[in-house]
């Protein structure tokens, strides 16, 4: 037996080890993808003020604190029994979209839009966003950097800080309105985002759909899990990033469940595993059947794809032509092909940016009516749509509003079996009689990036991207081959 | 003139000070003209053992951010430490241990039996937790070891500089790049952020300050413009280093304290309690404080003569 170590996996938000295990032919036997460390935020939240959850969990990640920063604020909203004025909903609902503009760009642009713009099995020098610009040019690597600064100014603009914001953190409201002259400035930011969003598909469909070889990869098999699929949604069934029903199809498109925030227990149970720090959740009725896809596997995913899967449109013209053309271009609903993630997250970025024009534009958005008062604290649970999938923070408040328990399930977390999974499926499908080269290795850490990772999230733990790289043992242990890049 | 060589490093931390460094958008661009960046995991591929083949002393100044929370994050500062000429504990993680310090409320088992155990979703009939070595039938999978304390990096290894922030100001982290570049530092084991607290940056205005009862954020009628102190509102402001700007009071928040402590104050929650203590009209005010280690020690109490619980 050999094992191929990739440790540690890069261009993620967070630490993973991925280990491979070949039998004596050099096909795969067996992979496991471990993520090696823990924070504990669902124990040292316990006898916190509930007022400062909403700051305390957005170290949870500093990728995406906006999203952990709203879940809480939800959460708190419910537990307070009150819910915030209309203009309040607009004002949070409008820093969520910035978020979403800044996070779906710095995945596409720095993490994983390099395997394709520059190339799946490219020099490793060359896979990273310096030969996203050197392929794409000086001049549009301003604008990326331009447009994800826009997205950042936004949120802090509206949340004081952009990251680790505060504003939502008093329950049923925003602590500060917006005036009219911050309004206007926002709005010019995001008629540049809108157009930004569309170069963005653009330049996809130019250096991706336009390549035959791609569109096969993006279909092959290596890549396909045909899974359950969840995200939020609006009362029309389209995707909804702050506010909604969780909705889950089935692998074949179907309405499986639609789900309140406060049944969320009905619905996810999580699983544990002595190799990895991660929890495995999987739908409760369906049950864990260990790492196998299809009807029988109550194992799900979420994030962008799993999002557009479980919808039926999107709420805005432009990002709904798209996603129509997403799904004539790929066959149908729903789409099981992992790297269609990229396609989906860019379609999300369209969306964010149409909503984020609607929201600064209403005239709401001003008003000063920005928090209702909050009744007894008690028990809530928080939804939103995390850019890298569902959210649900729960708390159980005591009378005098701290924090007794705490349960977190967290974007990431959702995917991690399906990310076991996907980096199995790559790794048999890819690595043939013993025969391992960075490229092909790369290919199989594609298998996880295009989920968007953030394993800080996934086990409330520890971040730390590392390099590549792999060593080959043989059955006696002895090394016979190393590669670094 | 040679290039300055730059490490950025995160340990036990969520990301935001990787972002903060993004922050300064195409400043980088001028960074990298006097600087290169010679480990950077977040957006390069260096790797753990080039780190380990570069002579002692190589890298000039390593940016640290994280706190110690394992094994691994206790050999990354040390190997850090050896191959670095100065080394700046970066953000509040790396300073004072941050909000991942109050794990030092409890002990490696209980925030297992939380995180594995009891959470109302987990399904865990066998007791099932991660193992740092694990006999599987294709060969051994391991784990980092996870530590019952949370610690702070200079708790860990001699530290030269601070830069603390949850995450740094983006103002100070340009300052500090200059004054590096420029060879214009302060004296060893200061801190890069400015000295003066955040009350010194706080727009609100400060009437009285007579403290007759403490209400929570949510319960008062703000107006925007007086001191939280007056509306009898707890504020880190006075016991709180400075450099942010003042951003959590200018968008209506009280300072929560991420900036670590102020000035010449050696543990931020004592500061805080006893200007809180000076300023109560009544011992009886003091009962009404809930949760004062989460409110005074938020950020720092790996840091704090405190440290942690006893776990009996």
């Amino acid at each position: 037996m050999k094992e191929i170590v990739i440790n540690p996996i890069t261009r993620l938000e967070g630490h993973g080890k991925i280990t491979i295990f070949l039998n004596d032919k050099g096909d795969v036997e067996n992979a496991y993808f471990q993520v090696p460390e823990l924070r504990g935020f669902e124990k040292f939240c316990e006898g916190r003020r509930a007022e400062d959850l909403p700051i305390i969990t957005t170290r949870i990640c500093g990728v995406c604190p906006v999203a952990h920063h709203m879940a809480s604020a939800k959460a708190l909203d419910a537990a307070f029994n009150v819910e915030p004025t209309e203009t309040a909903k607009k004002l949070r609902e409008l820093e969520y979209v910035a978020y979403y503009i800044y996070d779906h760009i710095l995945h596409f642009y720095f993490l994983g839009g390099p395997d394709f713009v520059v190339g799946p099995d490219a020099p490793p020098a060359k896979r990273n966003v310096l030969g996203v610009i050197e392929k794409a040019g000086l001049e549009i690597g301003k604008e990326v950097i331009k447009h994800r600064a826009y997205g950042q100014k936004i949120t802090g603009m509206l949340g004081g800080r952009p990251t680790h914001p505060v504003s939502a953190c008093v329950p049923g409201g925003i602590a500060k309105a917006l005036s009219e002259e911050e309004r206007r400035e926002i709005e010019t930011m995001i008629r540049s985002c809108v157009e930004f969003a569309k170069f963005s598909l653009k330049l996809f469909d130019d250096i991706v759909l336009k390549n035959a070889d791609y569109v096969n990869l993006i279909k092959s098999e290596p890549y396909t899990l045909k899974t359950y699929y969840m995200g939020t949604v609006d009362k029309n069934n389209h995707v909804n990033f702050y506010d909604g029903k969780v909705r889950v199809v089935d692998p074949n498109g179907k309405e499986f469940v639609k789900f309140a925030p406060s049944e969320y227990l009905d619905i996810i149970e999580e699983h544990v595993e002595p190799w990895t720090y991660v929890k495995l959740p999987y739908l409760k009725k369906v049950g864990w059947n260990g790492f196998i896809d299809g009807v029988e596997s109550g194992i799900y995913r979420v994030g962008p794809l799993g999002r557009l899967n479980a919808a039926e449109g999107m709420a805005t013209p432009l990002a709904n032509e798209e996603y129509k053309r997403m799904y004539k271009t790929l066959g149908g609903k729903p789409v099981h092909a992992t790297l269609a993630f990229h396609w989906a997250r860019l379609i999300e970025l369209l969306y964010a940016t149409e909503r984020a024009l609607e929201l600064v534009t209403d005239p709401d958005i001003t008003k000063k009516d920005i928090k209702n008062k909050p009744g007894k604290p008690g028990e809530g649970v928080g939804i939103v749509e995390a850019a890298r999938g569902t959210l649900i923070h729960h708390y159980i408040l005591d009378e005098k509003a701290l924090a007794k328990k705490v349960n977190l399930i967290v974007a990431t977390t959702h995917n991690a079996p399906g990310i076991c999974m996907s980096i199995k499926n790559a790794a048999t499908g890819l690595i043939r009689n013993g025969k391992v080269s960075d490229g092909i290795l790369n290919m199989v850490e594609m298998a996880f990036r295009a989920y968007d990772p953030c394993f800080a999230c996934a086990t409330h733990f520890a971040v730390g991207e590392m390099p590549l790289e792999v060593e080959i043992y043989d059955s006696e242990k002895r090394l016979v081959k190393k590669l670094r890049r | 003139m040679n290039k300055l060589k730059v490490a950025f490093y995160w340990a036990a931390s969520c990301g935001g000070c990787e972002i903060a460094v993004l922050d300064i958008n195409e400043k980088i661009l001028d960074v990298i003209q006097i600087a290169d960046i010679v480990f950077w995991p977040v957006a390069m591929d260096i790797k753990y053992k080039d780190v380990e083949a570069m002579p002692d002393k190589n890298i000039d100044v390593c940016f640290f951010n994280g706190a110690i929370r394992t094994e691994e994050n206790e050999h990354m500062a040390k190997l850090l430490r050896k191959k670095s000429k100065l080394l700046v504990a970066f953000g509040s993680c790396a300073c004072d241990g941050c909000v991942i310090g109050l794990g030092n409320l409890w002990n490696k088992e209980k925030i297992f039996e939380r995180a594995y155990f009891e959470t109302p979703s987990t399904k865990n009939p066998q007791s099932v937790t991660p193992q740092t070595h694990l006999k599987i039938k294709e060969g051994e999978l391991e784990l980092p070891k996870f530590y019952d304390t949370v610690k702070t990096l200079a708790q860990t290894v001699e530290v030269d500089y601070f830069l603390s922030g949850c995450p740094p100001p983006i103002p100070s982290i340009l300052q500090a790049f200059e004054a590096i570049a420029s060879g214009k530092l302060p004296p060893k084991g200061s801190s890069l952020l400015p000295t003066k607290a955040v009350c010194d940056e706080c727009p609100r205005e400060k009437k009285d300050r007579k403290l007759h009862e403490i209400k929570r954020i949510y319960e008062i009628e703000d107006d925007f413009k007086t001191c939280f102190w007056d509306q009898q509102v707890i504020c880190m402001g006075p016991a709180t280093r400075a450099g942010c700007g003042a951003q959590c009071p200018k968008v209506n928040i009280p300072c929560t304290g991420c900036g670590g402590p102020a000035p010449r104050v050696s543990d931020q929650g004592a500061a805080a309690i006893s200007a809180l203590a000076s300023i109560a009209t009544d011992p009886s005010v003091i009962e009404k404080i809930v949760d004062p280690v989460g409110t005074f020690y938020k950020y720092s109490l790996a840091n704090s003569i405190l440290r942690r619980k006893i776990m009996k």
